[in-house]
């Protein structure tokens, strides 16, 4: 009898709760909602990371070493680059004029093929420089004092631009030959084809190893979702009880492979800048013995933004396959 | 509010787990279902809540047909039904209002909103002090009280329930049966799956009693209308 005396009592608040469902339901704005449950997932799967700092920065390193590669091997193609001088003084046409053309005939050829669309720029390098620079380096300085006058013709280098193919290069060369006023030109088109396709080869190799690794990070991050996912069985099956989308269940395992991604990309950054931080020394050291001004450079701000951004949507997409793919597989009920 | 049409279901590989079944409960009823284990009790609510589908006849909830409620509505549909389990189902790594809030977070309501509502729902099963612990410092009868707060905290249409009571000593047991009559009282409709046919009986409400998947009107209950 207890009961009924109780009951007026408590019988209140119930009534009044439900009263409040019609009409002047109170419900946030939706979008500044959705956002506010968008940044709660973004801090909350952070916090969570946080909470279990050596399994995920193990995670985090695994992903971090996988992308530290292929960052590496962009900044030892670029470095390597910088030594050989740029690329782009191999394919260079050394065009000899006539040995009785006079330095305003060479500034004239020298503005005749600056004009052409397949010449990327001309230098003229005059005999008498030539002599100068020649009786300096070359140690024969007495024997030349002797000449008579300077067997050397004046130059003009050609460059063409750097994606010109070998086979119009040597027609450029061939037609710059045939003009009266040149003698000879000099260019090694079979080093210059060489020279492309080993390129070619780097390049490729730089995508292709950037390709895989970018594939094992998907990989890497996939599984570990997916134990995160086997983990939290318990709270996906509760959730999907009350409703819940696969939708919403999925964001979380989402923000978490992009904060994996993000985290891997920074200790990727952590990993090359300190390579090259380990480097730059003794790379300083053998450059000033070959009297270079040489020194190591680094990632640029757009590659430091490709690597992080890169990262967190690799991770991002790793979650998303694995979560669309485990989810699915977990549905309540079986123990109800 | 609920209505069984000729339901059949067999599990695959296993015996028939309901036969026939036809029944209606009324909006706003408060009903029993009882019978031995294997019985077909859980099956019932599992259909009700969209966890298994009829392989026969139809099953019709709140005037929708369950058969038409594609996968990808599911959680929609479960929004508006309120569900208590044995184990409770809490969530161990965070608090009673955590737990509680749940349903609401799902749905999307707002902090201010939804705070307010999970002390409305804890005060009515009167744990309201109990907010910031998490369920293991809770008793038995405490934890069930937490799933009840839960189940009611997006204020459903409908509330089952499987074997609420069966980890709970009678005076609990009586006591959690009184909250689902609150509950009941201000229009919930309300169907709960017990074996306890003593504690059932002292509640008077309506009974449902299956047997081998079939109704069975010979127990003396108020059965299919």
């Amino acid at each position: 009898m207890a009961r009924r005396r109780k009951k007026p009592e408590r019988n209140r608040r119930p009534a009044e709760i439900r009263r409040s469902k019609s009409p002047g339901e109170k419900r946030r704005n939706p979008v500044s909602a959705y956002l506010l449950r968008h940044l709660q997932n973004f801090l909350g799967t952070l916090g969570r990371l946080c909470r279990h700092p050596v399994s995920s920065f193990l995670t985090i390193s695994v992903i971090g070493i996988a992308l530290a590669l292929p960052a590496a091997l962009h900044v030892i193609v670029e470095n390597g680059r910088a030594v050989v001088g740029g690329w782009e003084s191999v394919a260079d046409l050394s065009v000899y004029l006539d040995k009785k053309a006079t330095a305003d005939q060479a500034d004239e050829v020298a503005g005749d093929l600056a004009a052409r669309d397949d010449v990327l720029s001309v230098e003229v390098i005059y005999a008498d420089e030539a002599l100068a620079q020649f009786r300096e380096l070359s140690g024969f300085g007495d024997a030349i004092e002797g000449l008579s006058d300077n067997p050397l013709p004046h130059l003009v280098i050609v460059r063409p631009p750097p994606d010109l193919a070998p086979e119009r290069i040597e027609a450029l060369g061939t037609e710059i030959g045939a003009r009266p006023d040149v003698d000879v030109v000099q260019m090694d088109t079979e080093w210059v084809s060489r020279f492309q396709g080993l390129l070619d080869i780097v390049r490729r190799g730089v995508t292709l190893a950037a390709l895989v690794l970018a594939i094992g990070v998907i990989i890497i991050v996939g599984n570990t979702i997916r134990l995160d996912i086997e983990n939290r069985r318990d709270e996906i099956e509760v959730s999907k009880l009350i409703g819940a989308s696969d939708v919403f269940i999925r964001r979380p395992f989402l923000y978490s492979g992009f904060w994996y991604g993000l985290g891997g990309g920074a200790i990727a950054l952590v990993l090359v800048f300190g390579g090259l931080w380990l480097l730059a020394g003794p790379v300083q050291r053998v450059a000033a013995l070959y009297g270079s001004e040489f020194r190591l450079s680094g990632l640029d701000s757009r590659a430091v933004v490709v690597v992080l951004g890169g990262g967190a949507a690799l991770g991002w997409l790793g979650s998303w396959f694995a979560s669309t793919r485990h989810l699915r597989q977990i549905e309540p009920g079986h123990d109800l | 509010m609920i209505r069984f049409e000729h339901v059949f279901k067999r599990y695959p590989g296993s015996h028939e787990a309901l036969s026939d079944l036809s029944l209606h409960i009324e909006a706003g009823e408060m009903s029993f279902l009882t019978g031995h284990s294997g019985a077909g009790k859980s099956t019932m609510l599992k259909l009700i809540a969209l966890i298994e589908r009829p392989t026969r006849g139809q099953v019709i909830v709140n005037g929708q047909n369950t058969a038409r409620v594609s996968r990808r509505r599911i959680p929609a549909y479960r929004r508006r039904i309120g569900m208590v389990f044995q184990d409770h189902k809490l969530l161990h790594d965070r608090t009673v209002f955590d737990n509680v809030a749940l349903p609401l977070m799902v749905a999307g309501i707002g902090h201010r909103e939804a705070g307010r509502r999970v002390r409305a729902a804890l005060d009515q099963v009167g744990l309201l002090g109990k907010e910031k612990q998490p369920p293991v410092q809770l008793s038995t009868g405490e934890q069930q009280r937490v799933g009840i707060a839960r189940a009611v905290v997006s204020k459903p249409d409908i509330l089952i329930a499987d074997e609420p009571t069966g980890n709970l000593d009678p005076d609990l047991s009586l006591e959690i049966m009184q909250l689902f009559e609150r509950f009941n009282e201000v229009g919930v409709t309300i169907v709960i799956a017990s074996h306890d046919h003593r504690l059932v009986e002292r509640l008077g409400a309506r009974r449902l009693n299956l047997d081998h998947g079939r109704l069975d009107d010979t127990a003396g209950s108020a059965a299919a209308r």
